[in-house]
């Protein structure tokens, strides 16, 4: 079938050129000099003020990147990147850690109110949105620095350490020390190695034991400098019976060079925890043209290490010039479960090669994965994801579901999932034909008059609204939009 | 694709220089005109640029030749044997007999009456000829194990079924090996246009012989001609089967295709399908039945390079002990292949603690208004199901043969002949009764 007309107006509206957020932000900033050395790792680690052992963590990973090839496996294609053309690390001068909103550049307030991103407290709540418990904690992440980050106090509270990594480094090493890189090790993987070589901020979570946070976590990531890469590491914790909700959004302004975004996100899921994290990437995808955007080669991954711990991946990507992530868990602890939900919009000459990995390490431990690629344009999109159960995993389940959709004839969808069963008792289930999702489901809705079209959409725009509309409105405008594109003409 | 595969080839394993020295000594008396000659020396260059597939070989991901073949048994060129007899596979199938033994046609073991109107020929009279047939269908193919076919394949046959001729009696190429070598056996199938053809490819070998066969074919079907063609891989417990099919398919053909894996140690069987003309439909099916520390690998590729084509694939693996059974699948959908409806489905039952099942069935779309699906499961056979067998009396094996017999059933029958499928059937009942005496 062809893409319904509804379906083809929406994706043009979210088009690459009607990127909005292209604006640059006019601000003084402090860079390292340009290229990556042993020096620039130490520049790095001495802005931060951070203790011996990270610089030596760093330098360590440094010195192992120095000797991995560029990985070539994925449906990408791009120039050789220089890494030595890059700028790795860009901080707006005015602010070395204000300690309030106030002191924070104009510029950059104004900046974030363009963005549409709430940073005073007061403000939100005076009704920006409304009923309190739709608060929002905000960390903000400009270039390679952590900006400001609100309802810390409030946070404090609970327990809740909600700070920039950096401030974590020097603050809680303790804790820092015991879980970062214990999810992504350092050589995981090239861009990963890179970034635990020169990552220069990012959001760090730790939820205590049997805290369910009390407001939803953000970060904003905002890339402005030019040539500048951004290499920003999270890392969130949620002990025993924690709870927490996280969500992360990013925008780049217009510009004619490519430029790198090489994240690594950790998540550590103790018994009976759980941890939501929702992403809405948008960074500029490029023009219309294909030149210029964000090259997005991304590490995520959520360990469930202990019993009955869940970790959710949602994202929403509509922006980026090349996306390559594969947001994954690893279903460690006994009964623990997994989700990815994810859509994928691609337009122009975006590139997209996402997916996730689930692995089934533990008893009885669960996994869903939906997945809806849209490919426009002279864009690719491709979902890439793997589902393994090992000898031990014993009752493991997965349904997966990814369905793409292509507008036109220059683009291309791709599907290669990998399913490597090593148990027997373990049940897995790939489905990519629209009939089959859950036929009680399916049939409930027929049954009621529904087309089995629309019935289908229903089921998975469900799953999908579940966790997207638990985003606070600012993050939400494009997934709206999204949710809405009818499933019609998927082709598997 | 971006470059693939950048690193650099480092050291060659024992089997791959093994290799390099046997076609060192073979390459002066392997058959063919020069311009043969200049194919396998190409091939060659390229097997080893290539190297043995490996992990990091993505088609080949769950089969690691690298690993798998620490040694290379002699050329069965020159050392064929006078004749070997095996017990029937398929006892009661009628049909004409084409025997391939040690790697060589063999015309007066074989029988070939009742196809009149065929054409039979040993494909070391194509290879004289410099017959351009030769190669063809593989010309786009970037596979090691193929490459390696091309450099040293010795003889097979070539079928030659002319246009309009239609042949009821089906015809068997006999695969046979008679001791410890390695042959590569390359077989140039023509089917012409309105011709109908029923086809049995059979491998079977010595039980204790860890023999190796790398056999590659050739075929192309001309517009509106109906084939049918079954696999039947029950090679000796020891070998390594490594079989290539490589087919085109006309307007308004009908292809229906079945591959039966059983024996074998390590086994590969990939068949490449492109369809060059509208309308033409293919039906491939797959039945895998491994146990002990076997390893079974059936690889699918089909390209949907016209519009209007569909596919059906659906492919059915029970593994038993600590096997292992890998399917790995691809449709390609070309950008001007409108209308195309390609449907895959994969499933695999694990029968025991310690087998394992890997699948990969890719998707890659171009074009916009298309149908294309797939599914992939995986599991242990249903308790519920189970438990209602027993409770009507019937034994746990029995049971178990019940439920593992219908599950392999649905892509046996898929092929949609009778005869064939009959005959299949009874290979998939007797590897289950086996199991079951094992139980008892």
């Amino acid at each position: 079938m062809v893409a319904v007309q509804e379906t083809v107006d929406q994706v043009r509206q979210i088009d690459v050129d009607q990127y909005k957020y292209g604006f640059v932000t006019d601000i003084e900033s402090d860079r390292a000099p340009k290229g990556l050395s042993e020096d620039i790792v130490r520049f790095i680690s001495a802005k931060k003020n951070e203790p011996e052992w990270m610089l030596e963590w760093r330098l360590d990973a440094y010195r192992r990147w120095l000797t991995m090839t560029e990985p070539t496996w994925s449906r990408v294609q791009y120039p050789k990147i220089d890494f030595d053309e890059l700028y790795y690390y860009s901080a707006p001068k005015s602010t070395p850690g204000p300690k309030s909103l106030d002191e924070v550049d104009p510029e950059l307030l104004a900046m974030y109110e363009k963005l549409g991103i709430p940073l005073r407290e007061r403000e939100i709540l005076a009704g920006v949105e409304g009923a309190s418990d739709r608060r929002v904690a905000v960390d903000a992440v400009f270039d390679s620095v952590s900006v400001v980050t609100t309802f810390k106090e409030e946070l404090k509270k609970a327990g809740v350490i909600f700070c920039a990594i950096s401030e974590a480094i020097r603050e809680h090493p303790e804790i820092v020390k015991k879980y970062l890189g214990s999810v992504v090790p350092v050589t995981d993987n090239y861009y990963a190695t890179l970034n635990s070589a020169v990552f220069s901020d990012g959001s760090f979570v730790y939820i205590p034991e049997g805290v369910r946070c009390p407001m939803e976590l953000s970060t904003y990531f905002r890339i402005n400098e030019r040539n500048t890469g951004q290499f920003e590491r999270t890392l969130i914790i949620a002990e025993k019976g924690a709870h927490v909700s996280y969500l992360e959004g990013c925008t780049a302004p217009m510009r004619d060079e490519n430029q790198l975004h090489a994240a690594v996100v950790e998540l550590v899921a103790l018994e009976d925890a759980e941890i939501k994290y929702s992403t809405v990437q948008n960074w500029y995808p490029g023009d219309k043209d294909g030149k210029g955007g964000i090259y997005n080669f991304v590490t995520k991954r959520g360990d469930c290490r202990g019993d009955r711990s869940k970790i959710s991946w949602t994202q929403v990507e509509t922006g980026s010039a090349i996306t390559w992530k594969y947001p994954s868990c690893i279903l460690r602890g006994d009964d623990s479960q997994g989700e990815f939900y994810s859509i994928a919009v691609s337009n122009g000459y975006q590139q997209v090669d996402s997916g996730t990995k689930m692995i089934h390490l533990g008893k009885n431990t669960k996994s869903r994965i939906i997945s809806k690629g849209i490919a426009a344009g002279r864009s690719d999109n491709t979902y890439r994801g793997l589902v393994s159960a090992h000898r031990k995993a014993s009752g493991a389940r997965n349904f997966t579901n990814c369905d793409s959709l292509l507008i036109g004839d220059k683009c291309g969808a791709h599907t290669v999932p990998y399913i490597e069963s090593k148990n027997a008792s373990a049940v897995f289930e790939h489905e990519a034909t629209t009939s089959k999702i859950a036929d009680d489901q399916l049939f409930y809705c027929l049954q009621r008059g529904l087309s089995s079209e629309e019935a289908v959409a229903l089921i998975v725009n469900g799953f999908v609204k579940d966790v997207i509309q638990q985003l606070p409105m600012e993050f939400a405008v494009e997934a709206q939009k999204l949710i809405s594109i009818s499933l019609e003409g998927s082709v598997g | 694709m971006a470059t693939m595969n950048a690193e650099p080839r480092i050291l060659r394993t024992q089997a791959e220089d093994t290799l390099a020295l046997e076609f060192a000594a073979a390459r002066t008396d392997l058959p063919g005109s020069p311009a043969v000659a200049a194919a396998r020396e190409a091939a060659f260059a390229n097997f080893q640029k290539l190297g043995l597939p490996h992990r990091r070989t993505e088609p080949w991901r769950y089969t690691d030749l690298r690993a798998l073949l620490r040694t290379i048994p002699p050329l069965a060129q020159g050392r064929a044997a006078d004749a070997v007899s095996f017990e029937d596979p398929l006892p009661g199938l009628d049909r004409a007999r084409l025997v391939v033994l040690d790697g060589i046609f063999r015309p007066e073991l074989s029988d070939l009456s009742g196809i009149d109107g065929v054409t039979v020929r040993p494909l070391v009279d194509l290879l004289r000829a410099g017959d351009a047939s030769v190669g063809r269908e593989i010309a786009t193919l970037n596979d090691a194990v193929v490459s390696l076919n091309t450099a040293l394949m010795t003889g097979g046959v070539a079928i030659d079924v002319p246009a309009g001729v239609r042949i009821e009696r089906a015809i068997e190429i006999a695969h046979l090996t008679s001791s410890t070598v390695a042959s590569h056996v390359r077989n140039i199938v023509t089917i012409g246009a309105d011709a109908s053809v029923r086809i049995l490819e059979t491998h079977l070998g010595p039980a204790d012989s860890a023999y190796q066969a790398n056999i590659v074919t050739e075929a192309s079907v001309g517009d509106r001609a109906k084939v049918v063609w079954a696999k039947l891989q029950t090679e000796g417990e020891a070998a390594v089967h490594l079989g290539t099919m490589a087919v085109s398919i006309g307007t308004e053909t009908q292809f229906d295709h079945l591959t039966l894996m059983t024996g074998a140690a390590i086994s590969r069987s990939q068949s490449f399908v492109t369809y060059t003309g509208e309308n033409a439909r293919a039906g491939l099916f797959g039945a895998t039945m491994v146990r002990g520390k076997q390893h079974a690998d059936i690889a699918l590729g089909v390209d949907h390079a016209v519009p209007n084509g569909s596919s059906r694939e659906l492919f059915k693996a029970v593994m038993d002990d600590r096997a292992e059974g890998v399917f790995q699948g691809r449709i390609v959908v070309r950008p001007d292949a409108q209308k195309t409806d390609g449907r895959m489905m994969t499933q695999g039952l694990l029968l025991s603690e310690d087998a394992s099942f890997f699948v990969k069935p890719e998707l890659e779309i171009f074009a916009d208004d298309v149908q294309c699906a797939h599914g992939a499961t995986s599991g242990e056979i249903d308790e519920d199901i189970l438990f209602y067998l027993l409770s009507r009396g019937i034994p746990r094996p029995e049971a178990e043969t019940l439920l593992v017999t219908a599950f392999l059933a649905e892509a046996i029958e898929g092929l949609g002949d009778e005869a064939i499928g009959y005959a299949f059937e009874v290979v998939s009942r007797n590897w289950l009764a086996a199991r079951g005496q094992e139980a008892a």
